[in-house]
């Protein structure tokens, strides 16, 4: 061993490293002695689980990632699809749970940050982010305040790098009261001949460090993100979270496309986790190369900052450019004059070792590849006998669910609810008023509820290109500005309700779902990235879980042929040794020839029929309503699997439909069923309907019919003209069509049931939905 | 300052002083000449418009023809934190068709322009208090000089603040009264005709327009505010969709809820809200491109003199 490379790890040094025996063992049987205690710690970041994917990295494999629209698939800084003609999309979702747990502004804030850097590497201009987000129910204080803080922190950093928030989703459920969930998806666009790579290639390239300059913070950020939560997380780990400055990220974005566009740039990447040691170790190992780093050249913010600080620190807003010689001065000089800090730190060679001096001393040699590369675990998945005993509970037998069990008392939202046809052919004005109080208490449910007050605190509008805004629809809508009339939809959904009883069906369910949205706009779906979030792999449970909802993922876009571009992984969401419910989120992006007629969710012309398209299937199986209404503290039942064969007929169907102009609005049934979306496409469009339960419906108990949740389902509105087209169009495709009714001008909602008529002013209905508003 | 030349009267410091006075005694309305330097032609008609304004507001006039308005120049100020500078340029460049050219934050000089438009975004950040850096920006200077030769200059969203912090226009935009961000559409009342910015406009027309801002909640001293309404100085009111000022109407808690106002010489002008996001009907309103084509309007008939 070298004798420069002398600095012995301490005890200390390898329980900080977070590696475990046996991959410290593997460390120095690949170099052949012991890591010195610099290298120990970049082994700990780049063999973390948020670096190395090592509990996932066998199945996501599995995932298909190809299609003739694929530009870039997994593995790079994000996923790439052609979009028109010479026209890239670049798509990437990032989690930043840990960090916001801790100090959610700032924690949030750097999610946002983080992800748009990714899509910048790509040599794309960030144009759109979508956060799903999931805290613990917001009347707990804590869960509020996270909740808040984590929509500051989003809005703080968004509005101000001038990238606008087009769209999201939140859920809340006490899982995540102490870990809560803040997944952030970034769109950018580009030529195609001007996007980046990160794989440093050419030996004898200057290494530019780019950005703003290197701090304490963030240290060891990317081991932390894969630890458990515990009581003294918030105080330990503040340290550990990284401070975001949006103003510094616009500079970051003008100043690299303007660099990029010189033809200058060979490769580059964010240093976001895992900072200096992630990138120099993975460009490198992308290009089969080395690289020469001095790191007395790493601009600072503090002077006396050791070797191991500066390649551990996750200092926001920063780029490693490779950069050919002799371009360097004139790309350092772009940067200079957006007015950040711009060094040459080191050159690319031929060897494959990354060589990093200090002080003139040699104080890290490695060989990048095997840093880039961390271990790979087999996962011992074992059901959990309580989760199948709860997904074998008979939910939608009405009034028997009341008896399944027992004694137990239902109804703390909704008054000894399980309004059933039987118990309707009683007292029918009794069921009524007990479907009416469900209705409002699922559209005052903080998951269902209008989250106005949350898009409101974002620019959503910023860049000219978002046609249909937060809340118009299930998808945003973005006009692509450089092929017009195109447009593009995007979507970020997910279900941990179904993942958690079924975490197969709630992987196929979450791809669903968001392909579903972005054809309800007239999209065709193209691509998706995902995010997976879920608790300990180590455990069989969590195996099962993280299994399951790969394999389901892996079916539906197989199925529907939808690649898999890219995604993110984030295990260990635990708190105090209680796992969050498995939370796969997808996000879809998908293509509209006119953006013109994109749909929206709302009804519009009053005379329009409204219809049903799709499955007539609806299971309370995995239903808000169980949670929501009927007090059930954990889901129960099976979720409907989908019928991938229907769903892919459904969203082909709904493309042409649209093109066509048959449709008028669309709108996709999700959390609350139809009853949901019959009063949100009313709400949403200030219109009144009059509609009839459909038929089939009829039979099922009425709390199933209106309120039971199934894939493959969407409420559209056709106008009259048009309706038989539609029709046609429908049995062409063997897609169920249903009429339930018409839009009306006058301002309520009816629905004829077996039992008699629902109805209720939309006034009434607005006051449940936006009840969270009023509390703000 | 650049090399056009001012409109007549434009060096004038004593504007509507006069007429205000003979509006607040009731007593009949002449067209004072003063006003005249806001156009020799608008000015005196719009007044009359004014005054018989009611509640149906009458058409728009359409916008020039497109190869007049590309003889004119408007230049876009970049600020490092701008962020809807090429907004601003694409919907000036695209829609209302007018030649762009951007301006540096560092740049001393602006060069030959007719209007200058300082877009939204956070200039430097912000975080010490929006626009109080970039008041002090070496482009500040250009811009002061060029207002004080009478050239048109318009700041939207962020360059309203920065122009209130430089002491181009009066007042002040704090924080919005429930300290949060607040991005949506908002209905404004045009307040009067006869200015560069609104004369593309029916009097009292109710126009719908987004804002998207933490910080434009209009403050300035009782004095000031007496004055700007004395002077007709608030361009654009917020209000419901009927055209009535209301708490609920008034995104931000402004003053006397003003979304914009002018400088005494009527050509600076700043607002909150973004004309630039409404001026397509794709992106859901086109009644900001009339305040663009108001600007155009008013520099073609500057130029026929």
């Amino acid at each position: 061993m070298n004798g420069e490379l002398s600095l012995e790890p301490t005890a200390r040094d390898l329980a900080a490293s977070g590696l475990r025996p046996a991959e410290l063992e593997r460390v120095r049987q690949l170099l052949g002695r012991m890591p010195n205690r610099i290298e120990l710690a970049m082994f700990g970041v780049m063999w973390s689980e948020h670096c190395a994917y090592k509990h996932s990295r066998a199945l996501l494999r599995t995932l298909p990632s190809e299609s003739p629209h694929v530009l870039a698939g997994p593995g790079g800084n994000a996923g790439v699809v052609e979009v028109a003609p010479g026209i890239a999309a670049a798509l990437k979702v990032e989690s930043h749970n840990h960090p916001s747990a801790v100090d959610p502004f700032h924690g949030a804030a750097t999610g946002v940050g983080g992800i748009i850097r990714d899509v910048l590497a790509m040599g794309a201009r960030p144009i759109a982010l979508l956060d799903a987000l999931r805290f613990g129910p917001p009347h707990e204080p804590r869960a509020r305040r996270l909740r808040d803080g984590v929509i500051a922190g989003i809005a703080f950093y968004g509005n101000a790098i001038g990238v606008p928030t087009v769209g999201g989703e939140i859920d809340h459920a006490p899982c995540w009261t102490d870990n809560p969930l803040v997944n952030v998806a970034c769109l950018g666009v580009a030529p195609v001949e001007a996007l980046a790579s990160a794989a440093a290639r050419e030996p004898g390239s200057v290494v530019l460090y780019a950005g703003a300059r290197t701090g304490r913070d963030g240290i060891g950020g990317a081991a932390f993100a894969s630890e458990e939560l515990d009581e003294h997380s918030a105080e330990r780990d503040r340290s550990a979270v990284q401070i975001g400055d949006p103003f510094a990220g616009k500079l970051l974005i003008e100043a690299t496309l303007q660099a990029l566009a010189t033809g200058g740039v060979r490769a580059l990447q964010d240093m976001g986790a895992a900072g200096l040691t992630c990138a120099t170790a993975e460009m490198s190992a992308a290009g089969g190369t080395g690289m020469e780093i001095d790191l007395d050249r790493v601009p600072r913010r503090e002077a006396d900052m050791s070797p191991l600080e500066l390649v551990l620190s996750e200092s926001q807003e920063r780029m490693l450019l490779v950069v050919a010689p002799e371009r360097a001065d004139a790309i350092a000089a772009i940067y200079r004059r957006w007015g950040l800090v711009a060094a040459p730190i080191g050159t690319v060679i031929a060897e494959p070792v990354l060589r990093m001096r200090a002080g003139g001393r040699l104080v890290v040699e490695l060989p990048p590849a095997c840093l880039a590369n961390g271990p790979v675990y087999a996962l011992a998945p074992q059901e959990p006998a309580a989760r199948r005993a709860r997904r074998a509970m008979e939910v939608d037998g009405g009034a028997r669910f009341a008896s399944v069990r027992g004694a137990r008392a239902i109804g703390a939202g909704g008054a000894g609810l399980i309004a059933s046809a039987e118990a309707a052919s009683g007292a029918p004005d009794e069921a009524l008023q007990a479907l009416r109080r469900a209705w409002l208490a699922l559209l005052a449910h903080p998951t269902v509820a209008s989250k106005r007050w949350v898009y409101r605190q974002y620019d959503h509008m910023v860049q000219l290109r978002t046609v249909l805004a937060p809340g118009a629809a299930g998808a945003a809508v973005l006009r692509l500005l450089e092929a017009p009339p195109r447009g593009l939809a995007l979507a970020i959904d997910g279900n941990a309700r179904y993942a958690w009883l079924d975490p197969w069906a709630g992987g196929a369910l979450a791809v669903c779902e968001a392909a579903l949205n972005v054809a309800c706009t007239g999209a065709r779906p193209l691509a998706l990235t995902d995010g997976l979030n879920l608790g300990n792999p180590e455990r069989p449970e969590g195996a099962w879980e993280l299994a399951g909802v790969i394999e389901g993922i892996g079916a539906a876009c197989r199925a529907l042929g939808i690649p898999v571009v890219g995604g993110n992984v984030s295990l260990y969401n635990e708190s105090s040794g209680a796992p969050i419910w498995p939370t796969p989120i997808c996000c879809v992006l998908g293509v509209l020839d006119d953006v013109g007629r994109a749909l929206p969710s709302a009804v519009r012309e009053p005379g329009d029929a409204v219809v049903l398209l799709g499955s007539p299937q609806a299971s309370l199986g995995g239903a808000l309503f169980l949670e929501a209404v009927a007090g059930e503290p954990l889901p129960a039942g099976q979720p409907l699997r989908p019928d991938f064969a229907l769903h892919a007929r459904l969203l082909a169907l709904l493309a042409e439909a649209a093109a066509a102009g048959e449709l008028r609005s669309a709108h996709d049934l999700a959390e609350g069923g139809l009853g949901v979306a019959l009063a949100e496409a009313a709400l949403l469009g200030e219109r009144g309907l009059a509609c009839a339960l459909p038929p089939p419906a009829q039979h099922e108990p009425l709390e199933v019919a209106l309120f039971g949740e199934g894939p493959s389902r969407v409420l559209a509105s056709v106008p009259p003209a048009c309706y038989d087209a539609l029709s046609a169009r429908c049995a062409a495709h063997a897609v169920p069509l249903v009429r339930l009714g018409e839009v009306t001008a006058e301002p309520r909602l009816r629905l004829r049931t077996p039992a008699g008529e629902l109805e209720c002013d939309l006034a009434a209905l607005r006051a449940a939905w936006q009840s969270e508003e009023r509390t703000r | 300052m650049s090399g056009r030349p001012a409109p007549a009267g434009a060096a004038g410091r004593q504007p509507h002083r006069a007429r205000a006075a003979s509006r607040a005694a009731g007593g009949e309305r002449t067209t004072p000449r003063s006003a005249v330097r806001l156009g020799p032609r608008l000015s005196s008609l719009s007044l009359e418009r004014l005054l018989r304004a009611g509640p149906r507001p009458e058409p728009a006039p359409l916008p020039p023809a497109r190869a007049e308005t590309g003889a004119l120049t408007f230049g876009i100020v970049v600020f490092p934190g701008s962020n809807c500078d090429r907004d601003c340029e694409y919907v000036l460049r695209e829609v209302t068709g007018v030649q762009t050219r951007m301006i540096w934050h560092r740049d001393p000089e602006l060069g030959a322009l007719d209007a200058v438009v300082l877009p939204g975004g956070f200039s430097y950040g912000d975080y010490l208090r929006a626009g109080a850096i970039a008041a002090v920006s070496p482009v500040l200077g250009a811009i002061r000089r060029f207002a004080e030769g009478g050239g048109l200059v318009l700041g939207i969203c962020n360059g309203f603040q920065v122009l209130c912090e430089a002491g181009l226009l009066p007042g002040a935009l704090i924080h919005n009264r429930d300290a949060r961000f607040h991005c949506a559409w908002t209905y404004l009342r045009v307040e009067r005709t006869d200015t560069p910015f609104t004369c593309a406009f029916a009097p009292g027309e109710v126009v719908r327009m987004p804002v998207a801002h933490g910080e434009g909640n209009y403050f300035a001293e009782p004095a000031t505010l007496a004055e700007l309404e004395r002077e007709r100085r608030v361009l654009w009111r917020y209000v419901d969709a009927r055209g009535e000022p209301s708490p609920q109407a008034n995104p931000n808690g402004s003053l006397h809820h003003i979304a914009g106002i002018c400088n005494a010489a009527g050509n600076v002008a700043g607002l909150m809200p973004h004309p630039e996001r409404a001026s397509e009907s794709l992106l859901g309103g086109t009644d900001g491109r009339r305040l663009f084509a108001s600007m155009v309007r008013w520099l073609l008939e500057r130029r026929r003199g």
